[in-house]
């Protein structure tokens, strides 16, 4: 249950896809996945493996099932077909609440209840860490400080969440997320709304925990270019299905860029992480 | 706001332990303490005034046994009965409310009063009930209704808007079909269920009163047990159910809740308007806080009905108002300040 160090020592038997990275143990993946709404299908087969520690960004073009695919891995949305598995078990047989405790998730989309303070929303992701007659403890009141300590909105404790800015608001539903203490966290599109500055420092905040607190995340960006810094494990989606699977150093080409988002563009190296660096063309240099 | 504004129950370490807003706490006290002497008032009050001190002289069995039999077998089931209902449709309000995101939600969003009132005129007029066949009569509508609302709304889920749309075009057929009742009906089953219809806590005595306040408690203690998944639910089945709240499953329990806490005032004390709406409502604006809403809700809910019914006694004595006639004409003057506010927000 540990979540061990990435190793790219032994391949797992039992898959026969190929990967660039074979770690050594995945809590977290998908077999088989169908998924969609309703007679609608978005990812029609998709296996997907989580390495552990690791920090797997999911890119891809609006629409091609980035959110679906995260929905599905907290059991959000029920596969049409195949599985997903959490240490080996099949996710749909956890109690919500153990699932909570393993998972954490910050949707694309979540609306705060009118007029509730920033501590109070905060205070909402020990939730499963609670029960009815305790439902609060020393650690708790640890968790919620240190996630408002390390998202910046500290100082924002006792204003009411709908009156804030759309980046600050962003970095309290972080903060929730953070105060869930999960090993494993999903979070989709976190740095939307966030000027530059903050983007930064959140990515620099999630690698943090990534290396230091040996959480695994999985994170829907946009920006090419702060996935290639920041990501362990790329992930590249199109149409429902995964196009391109590895360390961003080796998966992210010209040419990728090109199939998944249509896009022409030079890939370089970045001057300060030496990491690649995605530059468009622009399609009218191109016609 | 600030950590201090927390109030902490219990020991960090020991098997209890809590915290909750100081606010809530205060405001749901002071509530409970308004409505307790609101009670006692209205214990007192009547064609035959009493003291404070004979009204408890009455209460702890003391006293002439006259005054005692008048307290306690006439005035206290009606006085309980008002808090009891009240609060039930406080807190069932609050429940919906809080499903829908809506201030204006409310049990009749679902079809239930429109759903009774068509039970109870089948019972009235078709089959000449007595009370408590025209309170199953109402039960069984109610429950009806919504039910069949519940089921029409239901895709993949159930969705606040589609719900209220779902709720608003059965409970117009509804009322059509009730008015085709009313006007087939005798004039005396007419009179009769007018009076039902609306809504009343007179000649009430604990025979009529426990059933329905026993179903009411049960129902309120579960739903008090609901709330912090109820909170949880208001941020959105994403978030809640990352957090461990099994939505579509809680939605389902909590809205039987709220069907069944107004199903048991209903057969009470037939269908009371404005309650529900108002009091999840008041609370918030007094409380400001989350958490204790749904305990803030039954006290408002309580002490607004408790109000009412002494006003519906006492305002043109010796001649005794339904209660719901009270709570309509207050109810109307409050949508329209609703109405009046919202579109000033809208416009600022
Ligand atoms: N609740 C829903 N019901 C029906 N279809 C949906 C639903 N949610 C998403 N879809 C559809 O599923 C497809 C994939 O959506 P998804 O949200 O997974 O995209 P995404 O990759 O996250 O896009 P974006 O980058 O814009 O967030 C889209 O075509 C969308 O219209
Ligand atoms: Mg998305």
């Amino acid at each position: 249950m540990t979540p061990a160090r990435l190793s790219l020592a032994q391949p797992v038997p039992d898959e026969a896809t190929p990967y660039h990275t074979e770690p050594a143990t995945v809590r977290l993946r998908g077999q088989h996945l169908r998924l969609g709404y309703g007679d609608r299908v978005i990812c029609p087969q998709l296996d997907v493996r989580i390495p552990d520690g690791s920090f797997t960004v999911i890119v891809g073009p609006n629409g091609c099932g980035k959110s679906t695919l995260l929905r599905s891995l907290c059991r959000l949305i029920t596969p049409q077909a195949g599985q997903v598995y959490l240490d080996g078990k099949q996710i749909r047989d956890y109690p919500a609440r153990t699932v909570a405790q393993q998972l954490g998730l910050l949707p694309q989309s979540a609306t705060a209840p009118d007029g509730i303070s920033v501590l109070d929303l905060v205070s909402r992701g020990r939730y499963p860490h609670q029960s009815l007659l305790r439902q609060w403890s020393p650690q708790d009141e640890i968790a919620v400080q240190t996630a408002m300590q390390a998202t910046g909105v500290a100082d924002l404790a006792g204003r009411a969440v709908d009156e804030l800015s759309g980046g600050q608001r962003q970095r309290v539903w972080v903060a929730m997320a953070l105060a869930q203490e999960t090993p494993l966290l999903l979070l989709d599109e976190p740095t939307t709304y966030l000027d530059i500055a903050h983007q930064i420092e959140l990515l620099e905040l999630f690698r943090h925990l990534n290396r230091h607190n040996g959480r695994t995340l999985i994170a829907v960006l946009h920006d090419l270019n702060h996935a290639c810094r920041y990501a362990t494990h790329l992930i590249a989606m199109r149409e429902g299905r995964i196009v391109a699977e590895g360390a961003p150093g080796k998966v992210v080409t010209a040419d990728m860029v090109q199939q998944v988002f249509g896009l022409p563009c030079l890939v370089m190296a970045d001057p300060v992480s030496h990491t690649p660096m995605v530059i468009p063309r622009g399609k009218v240099h191109m016609a | 706001m600030s950590p201090s504004d927390y109030l902490y129950l219990g020991r960090p370490t020991g098997p209890i332990y809590l915290r909750v807003r100081a606010k809530g706490l205060w405001v749901g006290m002071l509530l409970a303490l308004a409505a307790l002497m609101l009670a006692g008032l209205a214990l007192g009050a009547g064609a035959l005034e009493l003291s404070h001190a004979q009204v408890w002289q009455a209460l702890l069995g003391e006293g002439p046994a006259r005054l005692g039999a008048v307290v306690r077998e006439w005035r206290l089931p009606r006085v309980v009965m008002a808090l009891v209902v009240g609060g039930a449709l406080g807190m069932s309000g609050a429940i919906f409310q809080s499903l829908i995101r809506n201030p204006l939600g409310s049990p009749d969003v679902i079809g239930f009063n429109t759903g009774a009132y068509t039970g109870a005129l089948v019972t009235i007029i078709l089959l000449q009930g007595s009370y408590f066949e025209i309170a199953t009569g109402a039960l069984v509508g109610g429950l009806a209704a919504a039910l069949l609302v519940y089921l029409l709304a239901y895709r993949r889920g159930i969705q606040g808007f589609r719900l209220i749309i779902v709720g608003i075009a059965i409970s117009a057929m509804l009322a059509a079909f009730n008015t085709w009742l009313m006007i087939s009906a005798s004039l005396e089953s007419a009179m009769t269920a007018a009076l039902w219809g609306a809504g009343s806590l007179n000649g009430i005595t604990w025979d009529k009163a426990l059933p329905s306040a026993l179903f009411s408690l049960v129902a309120m203690v579960l739903t008090l047990l609901l709330g912090r998944r109820m909170a949880l639910l208001e941020m959105g089945d994403d978030s809640a159910s990352a957090l461990g709240v099994p939505a579509e499953r809680t939605r389902l329990q909590l809205m039987s809740l709220g069907v069944v806490l107004t199903a048991a005032a209903t057969a009470a004390a037939g269908p009371i308007s404005f309650i529900a709406l108002a009091a999840p409502q008041i609370a918030q604006r007094l409380s400001r806080s989350h958490g204790t809403a749904l305990l803030c809700a039954f006290w408002v809910g309580a002490l607004l009905l408790l109000l009412a019914d002494y006003c519906a006694q006492h305002l043109f004595a010796p001649r005794q108002l339904p209660v719901g006639i009270v709570t309509v004409s207050i109810g109307g003057l409050y949508l329209v300040w609703l109405l009046f506010r919202q579109s000033r927000l809208a416009s600022s």
